[in-house]
């Protein structure tokens, strides 16, 4: 599938806005990647598996609610840092 | 000190900075932005190896982290597991580090070993110079933690926290921390357990009466030639202690009453335990934290806080709000001393005489939260 990277975090991906992804769901999606580029999922999910305040991830078009969600083998991933801060 | 130079390391709202002295402090370059756009709570140079810069970052979107830089910046390495809590003990809810807001490093006879304090009030601690860290167990385990600091989502703005951790440079097993809220705590084992220590100090935020925790110290600093000797700048006045005492003394009640004693730094000459300095802000009425009546003021004590005096020669003389965070006031240690504030407005004032004077020395930088000044590296 597709994963698509904010630019907020592609200095774990060497630069690409873009990366391959394999998991059954979120949390297995975002395992994948951390295997490949490390440290990525920490600044994404807190030590209690909880996708973090300000980090929204559609799988499709739809908001995933939590790590639990179902990713299907075509769908595209996108992970993007929501409106925030000032 | 006049051939020795200095380096001002800045955290601020939106990243950091590393301002250099030259010619005797004389002038001043600014090197930087690092990690543009990231809340920098602290960037600390360990003065075990005078090469190490260990910092503490945000954004507004991902989990907190730290780095490390061993060439001043040049490049920076992230923590491969950065302060996290673990999972929750009984009943206990889960808690999730938001930033981590203060570093310390260890002892000199524990050269890799650095303390990091977290909002909401943790205490971690790295034995990998900054790479790995673990959770002191016994303070953010102790089954009273709680009951000290409150929830995790009340209080103090932006949430609470842990700083001011101190180690005894007499003894490595002797900590001293600060929770606002909570108060100040010792643990005389390496942070297995934990004492409060607050007799003396005054919450008007609670309930009238002693109390032995709940306080909100805002900043602690502990003498370097005499380590016994403990300065506190708390929400509810100035304090001293000096161990074995177990009772702080009020030395805020010798401020001028129209200042008072309310503010978020304190400093030390660290060749003279008796020279302390604050930086006031206003905690009246809806608490403005700003400088009192709009005219910026050091207040210096020579006499451990037997009586102030205002230093204000160079600051602007009406109309200016700015104020100073707790992490934002530093001494250089020479001689005569320098003492460097980082304010709200993105300056960097300095005195180069010991409090007498001041020079705003950097301007334009964002709301700073940070400022320690080290000396100069290559």
């Amino acid at each position: 599938m597709r994963v698509v990277i904010p630019t907020l975090l592609d200095r774990y991906t060497e630069g690409q806005r873009e990366v391959q992804g394999a998991g059954g769901n979120v949390g297995e999606v975002l395992a994948d990647l951390e295997a490949r580029y490390p440290g990525i999922r920490f600044r994404l999910v807190d030590e209690h598996d909880r996708i973090r305040r300000h980090i929204h991830v559609f799988v499709g078009r739809e908001l995933a609610a939590d790590l639990e969600t179902p990713v299907g083998a075509d769908d595209t991933v996108k992970i993007v840092g929501a409106l925030s801060g000032g | 000190m006049t051939d020795s130079e200095v380096a001002l390391l800045i955290g601020t709202r939106k990243g950091a900075w590393i301002v250099r002295s030259s010619e005797g402090r004389q002038r001043w370059s600014t090197s930087g932005p690092f990690h543009l756009g990231a809340t920098v709570h602290h960037l600390v140079l360990d003065p075990r190896d005078g090469q190490t810069l260990v910092m503490a970052l945000r954004t507004g979107h991902l989990g907190p982290t730290v780095f490390r830089s061993r060439d001043w910046g040049e490049t920076w390495e992230e923590a491969t597991r950065p302060p996290a809590f673990g999972p929750p003990t009984g009943d206990a809810k889960p808690r999730s580090v938001n930033h981590v807001f203060w570093l310390t490093p260890g002892h000199p006879s524990e050269p890799d070993v650095w303390y990091a304090g977290t909002s909401p009030g943790g205490l971690f601690r790295s034995a990998d110079a900054g790479l790995t860290w673990d959770e002191v167990a016994g303070f953010n385990q102790h089954p009273d933690r709680e009951t000290w600091t409150g929830p995790d989502d009340g209080g103090t703005p932006d949430g609470p926290k842990l700083h001011s951790i101190l180690v005894d440079s007499e003894d490595p097993t002797h900590l001293y921390i600060g929770l606002s809220s909570g108060g100040v705590f010792e643990s005389l084992d390496r942070g297995e357990s934990w004492t409060p220590l607050n007799k003396g100090i005054a919450a008007d935020f609670l309930p009238e009466g002693e109390h032995d925790y709940g306080h909100d110290p805002h900043c602690l600093v502990q003498h370097p030639a005499k380590p016994e000797r403990i300065y506190q700048q708390n929400h509810c006045g100035i304090y001293r202690i000096d161990r074995p005492e177990t009772t702080w003394t009020r030395i805020g009640d010798a401020m001028p009453a129209e200042v008072g004693d309310v503010g978020f730094g304190i400093e030390v000459d660290p060749r003279d335990p008796d020279t302390a300095f604050v930086f006031p802000m206003d905690g009246t009425d809806v608490w403005p934290r700003i400088s009192p009546g709009g005219r910026p003021a050091v207040y210096r004590t020579r006499d451990a806080g037997a009586s102030w005096e205002r230093c204000d020669a160079g600051f602007p003389r009406e109309q200016a709000w700015f104020s100073v965070k707790r992490q934002c006031m530093s001494v250089d240690g020479g001689d005569p001393l320098g003492i460097y504030l980082g304010t709200t407005h993105g300056s960097v004032w300095a005195s180069l005489d010991g409090g007498d004077s001041w020079a705003e020395i950097v301007r334009h930088l964002p709301h700073v939260y940070s400022l320690e000044a080290v000396p100069c590296g290559s």
